[in-house]
């Protein structure tokens, strides 16, 4: 179960039928472009807007879900507002990608694949970011950084956690993949 | 047609056909993982690669590839056999191979083709097996198993799931090597949408999908198949009991494409539910009561027991001191032995079945109207229909292949009309849903009627030449508007106008019923109003088009044919006429009696009045089956004696004074009549426990004790004296339903069996049209009992659930009562879906858990009858339909509240 269905507050689902309604008459071919909608709207795709949307458009839950998961583009489990991308292709790994991981990964108390629990940064490790020329990579949203060392890695999360005025994710508690405390 | 060469033999197809379905339509055969008949191709195993034209062009798929006029196809060359080779090599680097241990060894097509093929699991690398086996889906299901490193990914449960069952339970999930089948979310599968119908296992080529309760029982080689019928509803689906002969057990229930009406496709029930067979509970030996209890008996003991009480009741009170009540469950050679039984050695027309319950508003009144009371088209003709007429039907839950074959017609492109209180699967997908209040049907037909003929919608030729009495319908209907309708039945009349216009306009359409129809106080009359709007619009008499009710019970239907009905002997001959009653009493060697009889509420009051004295309970429980328990029971302990030959003790049989242990469909042989009339075999598939008994000859050593000797030394006999006396079926023997059912009328033995009614003439010859006035349900919901209650089924069990719930997945996923109720009575009432309530009418009163959305209208409540300890009929009134004495299961007023006592049922309701 995600992260934001343990909380207390119940997820509002309210905008699921305006991704319906947008669409009408909902067809399966509009599937893919209501889950971007839906991934815009919540920053993944939550399990109860899912079956929202099933309920209300009629196409099967189980046909959502296929989709959810062929297309790597769509998040299952909730991610951060900002999506931290540390390339580990073979350039940057020969260069020393594993370092900037983990000195990501401390920073944010966060291992790769995970959000931090103020939902503002998640990390996720990719092959090749098609941009070697630059090793090692990291991209941050849509913002290319090179070059990197793991000292620089860290300022740049550091003054986008300045920007958004958020308290450093790095001192509260991590996170941890399969270990949320959720019922089943 | 196409001609076209395959591997050197020339064939022929129909023009579209793919070139794989050819070759299997002419024996021949195509290597292939993901193809199935019922199934869409999706070419996803490639397997299926043949040349044509030449061996040297580029393979096409056999499965996705048309045939055309003059080619030749070649599906075998060494360029073929080291492409499979390759393909399956590629499947087994990621199966884990185990055919040592693997349940599907020897029925695994993955194996098979490996073997011809010559593939070896090492070519690609081994597979590195996961410690300890990955959770899934189905590690909490107690019925499905789904084994993700048995899986080669050919889709094939996955898209039975979605494009014939409709469940779309499955998905594939992810891509590539992690693919995967799941649920959505990787819900547990009894949580899904899942509805238990085993096809995904039917289907899987491997023994990657297989039932839990199968692991360790036998493989193929250890199993014996045995085709049989199935014994859970009026469908009456073809499969194979798969029985394990050193346990003399049934271990699963398998079908092939194609076989029976099902073409291999079954509900959960036929798939699932025959742990009942094996149950410890079953009765073994005969149970004579003796100062209060039961002690055990031997046959000759019990046998004569029972003979000397039923001739005392019948020498000293006459025909109306004696009943006998037939099993709808039962064989019709067993049906047509125990109507002999009442008449040649009871001498009395006290004969009845369930058919009183359910159905027989539908016998008598379209015998009315048309002449003969049957399901006038064929369950393959529904594909073909164009405007579903749906009303008080739920066939995905009560007849599930008659659904299958209704999504198919809308996949064809069919319009679906349906009119019932409650969301049914069928009316969430309707193209037009008419939420009517319960008990107004009549008031519909009749605002469609007037509609169709203030518009001339009517098909006048039909009506002036095959039809009577049109003017009283004419003048009857004409104050019935549909905004009269609209307000009595709590509908817009902008929805019953664009019905009646649809219905007249199908070309063809076609009406479906069932209880919700039948169990009224004017039940028969609903039917012979639906029988008027097929007769106006001439939408019956045509293949896919007619009026169709679909039979409950598995032999319902065969149970009135061969007679177990007061009024009638086998074939519908009137019991009244005296040639009729001659031809028999010359065949049986006795007079018949003359006296008109009863039916089983009449027996049950007649034996409260003290009128009559001793009863032969057959195969079913009135106790919990028949409305107002309280007054069942107290009826039945009226009795000076009661014989129930049973499989379980039932709560009749706690009541009565000898106990019969009887045989279930899968120990004995005869036959079975589906809904459309199609008289199907059942086979002996294991050996009945302890001392039970078949039915065919407790019935004869009764009649034989009774003094009127009657022995067969097997079903085949009893159908062939059966089908001597009825003229219907005379055509029909064993030998010529071996492996397919024949439908009546078959009259003589080259006659190929009549697929629908009423061709050119009715049965009757004209058929009768009725006026029919509107009445209310006899009990209005009033300030003591502001809902109205309605009965009926699910999905998941049958009748009174005692086979259905001894079978583990169905017991996970239902298995406790509930009522369904609407959200905005359940706030006002403060009643909380999963809640405990209790729902109270002037029968009776049970504590039930709430299902709360908006399934139901408002001020309408609906529950399943399948639970014995919260038995549902302890709260339904025993208010009769006119003509038939069946109970209004339907409607009746009742009251609900929270209950907040401490033994309340407590949880979620089940799904
Ligand atoms: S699924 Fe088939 S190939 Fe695989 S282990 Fe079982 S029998 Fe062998
Ligand atoms: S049992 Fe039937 S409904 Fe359930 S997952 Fe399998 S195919 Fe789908
Ligand atoms: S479970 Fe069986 S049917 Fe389903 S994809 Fe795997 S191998 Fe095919
Ligand atoms: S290897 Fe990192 S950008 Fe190509
Ligand atoms: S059978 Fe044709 S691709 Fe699988």
């Amino acid at each position: 179960m995600s992260i934001s269905e343990c909380t207390d507050k119940p997820l509002d689902l309210s905008p699921v039928a305006a991704m319906v309604a947008d669409r009408a008459p909902f067809s399966e071919g509009d599937v893919i472009d209501a889950l971007q909608d839906m991934q815009t709207r919540y920053g993944y795709l939550p399990r109860a807007a899912m079956d929202e949307m099933a309920r209300l458009s009629g196409v099967p839950v189980a046909r959502l879900y296929g989709v959810a998961t062929f297309y790597s583009q769509f998040h299952l489990q909730p991610h951060g507002r900002h999506a931290v991308r540390v390339c580990r292709g073979t350039a940057c790994h020969v260069r020393g990608a594993a370092g900037i991981l983990s000195a990501i990964s401390r920073h944010l108390g966060i291992e790769d694949g995970d959000t931090t629990p103020d939902m503002q940064f998640s990390i996720e490790s990719v092959a090749c970011l098609g941009t070697c020329f630059l090793a090692p990579v990291m991209l941050v949203d849509d913002q290319y950084y090179g070059n990197l060392t793991s000292d620089k890695a860290v300022a740049t999360l550091k003054r986008i956690q300045a920007r958004d005025g958020a308290p450093n994710a790095a001192a509260q508690p991590a996170a941890q993949k399969g270990s949320a405390p959720c019922p089943p | 047609m196409v001609r076209l060469t395959l591997d050197g033999r020339t064939i022929e197809a129909r023009s579209g056909q793919t070139i794989l379905e050819a070759a299997l339509a002419n024996g021949m055969d195509i290597p292939r993982l993901c193809h199935d008949p019922r199934l869409i191709p999706s070419g996803a195993c490639r397997l299926c690669q043949v040349h044509v034209g030449g061996t040297e062009r580029e393979p096409v798929l056999a499965c996705c590839t048309a045939v055309t006029e003059g080619a030749t196809v070649v599906t075998e060359s060494p360029e073929l056999a080291s492409r499979r080779r390759a393909i399956l090599e590629l499947l087994l680097s990621e199966h884990r191979m185990s055919c040592a241990t693997c349940d599907a060894d020897g029925d695994c097509a993955l194996q098979d083709l490996a073997y011809r093929y010559g593939a070896t699991e090492w070519a690609y690398g081994t597979f590195q097996h996961t410690e300890p086996a990955i959770l899934n889906y189905t590690s909490e299901n107690r019925g499905i198993e789904y084994d993700v490193e048995k899986c080669i990914r050919c889709g094939r449960c996955v898209r039975f799931c979605d494009e014939v069952q409709g469940a779309c339970a499955l998905t594939f999930d992810g891509r590539g090597i992690t693919m995967k089948v799941n649920t959505a979310h990787g819900r547990a599968l009894h949580q899904s949408d899942c509805e238990l119908c085993g096809g995904c296992i039917r289907l899987c080529p491997t023994g990657a999908m297989r039932e839990k309760t199968a692991r360790g029982m036998g493989r193929l080689k250890d199993l014996t198949k045995v085709q049989t019928t199935c014994t859970y509803c009026g469908v009456g689906c073809t499969f194979e009991l798969n029985v394990n002969p050193r346990l003399n057990r049934v271990v699963r229930v398998t079908t092939q494409p194609g076989m029976g009406i099902n073409d291999g496709n079954l509900c959960v029930k036929g798939h699932f539910a025959f742990d009942f067979i094996h149950s410890p509970e079953r009765l073994r030996k005969p149970l004579i009561r003796e100062h209060g209890a039961f002690r055990e008996a031997s046959w000759e003991e019990a046998i004569e027991k029972a003979g000397r009480a039923l001739v005392a009741a019948r020498d000293r009170y006459g025909p109306e001191g004696l009943a006998f009540l037939s099993s709808s469950r039962c064989t019709n050679e067993e049906n047509y032995l125990m109507q002999k039984l009442a008449r040649a050695a009871g001498r009395t027309n006290n004969i009845d079945q369930c058919a009183t319950t359910c159905h027989a508003p539908t016998v008598a009144g379209l015998a009315l109207s048309l002449g003969s009371g049957a399901m006038t088209n064929s369950i393959s003709e529904i594909k073909h229909v164009q405007t579903l007429f749906v009303i008080g039907a739920n066939p995905t839950e009560a007849h599930p292949i008659v659904g299958l074959e209704m999504k198919k017609a809308m996949r064809n492109g069919a319009r679906l009309i349906v009119c019932d209180p409650r969301d049914t699967w069928m009316a969430k997908h309707a193209h037009l849903h008419i939420k009517h209040r319960h008990g107004t049907d009549n008031m519909l037909i009749n605002a469609m009627m007037h509609h169709i003929l203030a518009r001339g919608l009517h098909d006048r030729p039909f009506v002036a030449d095959r039809c009577e009495q049109f003017e009283a319908l004419r003048e009857n209907v004409r104050s019935y508007t549909p905004e009269l309708a609209a307000e009595v039945c709590g509908v817009e009349a902008g929805l019953i106008r664009r019905a009646a216009e649809w219905y007249a306009a199908g070309t063809p359409s076609a009406i479906f019923y069932t209880l919700g129809i039948t169990e009224h106080t004017c039940g028969t009359e609903n039917v012979q109003n639906l029988a008027n709007l097929a007769m106006l619009c001439g939408q019956i008499g045509k293949e896919s088009s007619g009026i169709n009710p679909i039979r409950g019970q598995n032999n319902v239907q065969g149970a009135c044919d061969v007679g177990a009905i007061h009024s009638v002997l086998p074939g519908y001959q009137k019991v009244a006429d005296a040639a009729v009653r001659a031809a028999f009493a010359k065949a049986w060697g006795v007079e018949l009696p003359t006296h008109p009889g009863g039916r089983v509420t009449d027996f049950l009051e007649k034996a409260g009045e003290g009128v009559l004295k001793a009863f032969y309970v057959f195969g079913e429980d009135p106790v919990l089956s028949e409305p107002n328990q309280a007054r069942v029971v107290e009826n039945l302990k009226k009795l000076d004696f009661l014989v129930v030959q049973e499989i379980f003790m039932s709560e009749t049989a706690m009541l009565a004074d000898v106990v019969l242990p009887a045989t279930c469909f899968a120990e004995k042989d005869g036959t079975f009549t589906n809904t459309e009339r199609r008289v199907q075999r059942v086979r002996k598939a294991v050996e009945p426990p302890g001392e039970a008994r078949q039915d065919w000859r407790i019935l004869c050593d009764m009649s034989t004790a009774m003094g009127y000797p009657m022995s067969y030394g097997h079903p085949s006999e009893i159908w062939d004296e059966l089908a001597s006396l009825t003229p219907s079926l005379a055509g029909i023997s064993y030998t010529r339903i071996d492996k397919m059912g024949l439908q009546w009328p078959c009259p003589t033995p080259d006659h190929p069996g009549t697929a629908f009614l009423h061709q050119g003439r009715f049965t009757r010859g004209k058929g009768l049209m009725h006026a029919i006035a509107f009445r209310p349900p006899a009990e209005q919901p009033d300030a003591d009992y502001p809902f109205v209650l309605s009965t009926g089924r699910t999905l998941y069990h049958y009748n009174i659930g005692n086979m259905t719930r001894k079978t583990a997945p169905i017991a996970q996923k239902q298995n406790a009562n509930f009522v369904e109720m609407h959200d905005a009575d359940a706030e006002r009432l403060g009643i909380v879906d999963g809640g405990a309530v209790r729902v109270t009418t002037r029968r009776g009163s049970i504590s039930v858990r709430a299902r709360v959305s908006g399934k139901v209208r408002p001020g309408a409540l609906w529950m399943p009858f399948h639970f014995a300890e919260s038995s549902t009929n302890r709260l339904t009134h025993d208010a009769f339909d006119n003509i038939t004495r069946t109970a209004e299961y339907k409607c009746c007023a009742a009251t609900i509240e929270p209950d907040g006592h401490p033994d309340a049922p407590t949880g979620e309701p089940p799904r």
